[in-house]
């Protein structure tokens, strides 16, 4: 985009610098000068927030590598010598634990934020799939990470969610004893782990450069969801969103910081301080609150469909869930992008937000009574939405007219 | 800036949330009453006497069976925590004989940096001494409990920062013990009456009520001094119960008041960083149409 350089070499340095490596000039083109539109309005500071989050794991993350043992007879103690003996031991950890959450707080703030104002519609394909996939590799690292303090819920979600992969037909017996580097849990597991939870997040990091790449050349989609008309309707990303951005992550250290200093354990499982026994069972095996919606639709399928089994189609329709996303940009016909023009849509949108919170709270329900009953609905109308919804709503919804610039639709709410 | 969408949309962040506590919602037993702890809230803080006392009861009575296998001598002595003197830590220490192989004839006396020892050699020796049950290690015991809310109530919780489940079932669970199994006991899923294994006690608290350790506690059973001050302490199990509990917290979680501390700081900065932020984004984006 390098029409929007206004970047001349100042000094001799720079210049030299400028002809072998442009970096300044690509950094002044790409983080001060990238024209954004200036409608923004906060949901859309998560994708610096999510930035932060990323930088706050992997910090603190390696800290913690430095003192942690990936062995099945100390892993869970060194831990413990974490919190109580490294200095600021107790900070890093909770941060590194608390931060798990707050990531996914966000992560799933920004995605429900792109799918009311339609950006992943065209031009923006490509940067939605890119997102979902960094979502995904977002739920492995943590699932791994889980599982290294090596308690009973570590232990117990290893099992259970290794055991998933079994449900394939033909390769799932070979893949679980890889995935486990044996035939149950136990030292290689643990290993593999954490050797992979050090290393999916510098993936996930390669991915947000894509991620970022993609959303440069479209430039960032607005809650108007009107294309971007002329300089009028946008603003230099510095210092504009800039400062947006950093008083949004300033703001979303609030609550993280209550979760780190006092209620650390809130958000994990009071389980998890018992050491991983292989041979004691909890009597509720939850994960961890972000992997409950997905967890629910696991569970839901407990009937065999024509020659699947219950098992393997449980694995098809959690797998189904996430990859159903994949294919969002093109099972949403509707050409407008703001659900703010999208009198029908907003209402479905909203349902469906709340059917993913009632899955969220069905995924931590025991398997019993009514709850088996909600969580099939729910799973139904969860794919429904995908599948049903979304490409008919294309079809026989009235769009409301849209504002011919981003321009315009600032003028006219400023003089409203 | 917060419009309804906004506020529909925390609420919705805060039930995903807070739903993972829905599972511990189900698991069974009477409900638990909350107790006051001085730790508990922004401004908790650790009693130090009342941490002294729980020591006592600890070592005269449930150090015989229980371990603390993560706690060393020389925490007692460490900021936030009991506050032992350093003298009276190694006095302690070296009352107990470690086991260790390079020392003459395997054994020595304790120091400060020592572990704390453990009643029982191995497992197998634990669980022989007490009729094939293993008493749990203290160490982080307080923490891997919980308590079950009623209803909704635990999104309640993330608001107010509540982690005493741990000490308030544990404070329960001491007081929950019946001689006989009693009338409210539950009735097994074919309709006959609860019936108590040999060598097992009956507890309201306990999953399953079916408990392998015995009343540990009884009026008077513990001598504790009287304060400076010459108040008494009740010598009730009601007391023992609480300050054990305590103790435990201090165990599973010793550097809780330097963390709240300095969390208050944290909090306080950001509030006010946050507000300068504010400003200077107002004023950067003063006369901009968005």
């Amino acid at each position: 985009m390098s029409e929007h350089s206004t970047y001349t070499p100042g000094t001799g340095i720079e210049k030299w610098l400028d002809e072998r490596l442009p970096i300044i000039r690509f950094s002044k083109e790409h983080l001060m000068d990238f024209p954004t539109p200036k409608n923004l309005n906060y949901w859309w500071t998560f994708g610096a927030i999510l930035v932060m989050c990323l930088v706050v794991q992997i910090v603190t993350g390696v800290i913690l590598a430095m003192h942690y043992t990936p062995n099945v007879a100390m892993a869970f103690d060194s831990v413990e010598h974490i919190r109580r003996d490294v200095n600021g031991g107790r900070i890093i950890q909770a941060t590194h634990a608390v931060g798990a959450s707050m990531f996914f707080a966000a992560v799933y703030i920004h995605i429900f934020r792109g799918m009311y104002f339609g950006s992943y519609k065209a031009p923006r394909e490509i940067l939605w799939i890119l997102g979902v996939l960094i979502f995904v590799l977002m739920m492995a690292t943590a699932f791994m990470g889980y599982v290294l303090p090596w308690g009973q819920m570590s232990g117990w979600a290893a099992t259970v969610i290794t055991n998933i992969f079994a449900a394939i037909p033909v390769i799932g017996n070979p893949l679980l004893e890889l995935l486990r580097g044996g035939f149950s849990v136990g030292n290689p597991t643990l290993n593999r782990f954490f050797s992979l939870h050090y290393l999916l997040p510098f993936v996930i990091a390669a991915v947000i450069v894509l991620h970022i790449w993609a959303l440069h050349v479209p430039g960032n989609n607005n809650p108007t969801g009107v294309d971007v008309k002329s300089s009028r309707d946008t603003l230099p990303f510095h210092p504009y969103y800039t400062m947006k951005d950093a008083f949004g992550m300033v703001l979303f250290m609030i609550p993280f910081a209550w979760f780190i200093f006092f209620a650390p354990d809130i958000l994990g499982h009071p389980d998890n301080y018992i050491q991983f026994n292989s041979q004691v069972t909890p009597t509720h095996i939850v994960p961890e609150w972000y992997f409950l919606p997905f967890y629910a639709i696991l569970r839901a399928i407990d009937f065999n469909i024509l020659f699947i089994d219950s098992k393997l189609g449980g694995v098809i329709f959690f797998g189904g869930s996430i990859v159903i996303l994949f294919f969002l940009p093109w099972l949403d016909r509707s050409k407008v992008r703001s659900g703010n023009f999208r009198p029908m849509f907003k209402w479905f949108y909203w349902l469906f937000v709340i059917n993913f919170v009632a899955l969220t709270y069905l995924g931590a329900a025991p398997a019993e009574g009514i709850y088996v009953i909600l969580a099939k609905i729910c799973t139904a109308y969860y794919f429904i939405h995908f599948l049903v919804i979304l490409p008919v709503l294309g079809r026989i919804e009235k769009p409301r007219p849209l504002p011919t610039s981003i321009s315009e639709s600032v003028l006219g709410k400023s003089h409203a | 800036m917060f419009n309804t969408k906004t506020i529909l949309a925390a609420i919705a962040l805060v039930a995903g949330f807070a739903s993972v506590s829905a599972a511990q919602a189900a698991e069974g037993g009477a409900p638990i009453e909350k107790q006051n702890w001085s730790f508990a809230g922004i401004f908790g803080t650790y009693d130090t006497n009342q941490l002294q006392r729980g020591f006592q009861v600890f070592r005269e009575v449930c150090s015989s069976c229980h371990g603390a296998r993560l706690i060393s001598f020389r925490n007692l002595s460490e900021k936030g925590g009991p506050n032992f003197s350093e003298a009276q830590v190694k006095a302690l220490a070296a009352e107990y004989d470690i086991a260790d192989p390079t020392a003459d004839g395997g054994t020595r006396k304790g120091v400060a940096a020592d572990r704390w020892p453990s009643p029982f050699a191995t497992e197998q020796d634990a669980r022989d001494a007490n009729g094939g049950a293993m008493p749990p290690d203290f160490s982080v015991l307080a923490k891997a409990r919980g308590v079950k809310e009623e209803g909704l109530w635990w999104i309640a919780n993330y608001f107010t920062g509540y982690s005493e489940g741990g000490p308030d079932y544990i404070h329960a669970l001491l007081n929950g013990y019946h001689d006989e199994v009693p009338e409210s006991a539950p009735h097994n899923s074919d309709g006959t009456p609860f019936e108590l294994a040999e060598g097992k006690h009956y507890n309201d608290y306990f999953p399953g009520h079916a408990i392998g350790m015995g009343p540990p506690l009884s009026d008077e059973l513990v001598a504790y001094e009287p304060g400076e001050n010459g108040e008494e302490v009740p010598l009730t199990v009601e007391q023992y119960s609480h300050d054990v509990s305590a103790f435990m917290m201090w165990m599973a979680e010793p550097g809780l008041v330097a963390r709240k501390e300095t969390g208050f700081k944290v909090l306080l900065f950001l509030f006010v960083f946050a507000g300068l932020m504010y400003a200077t984004k107002r004023k950067i984006w003063r006369g901009i149409e968005h």
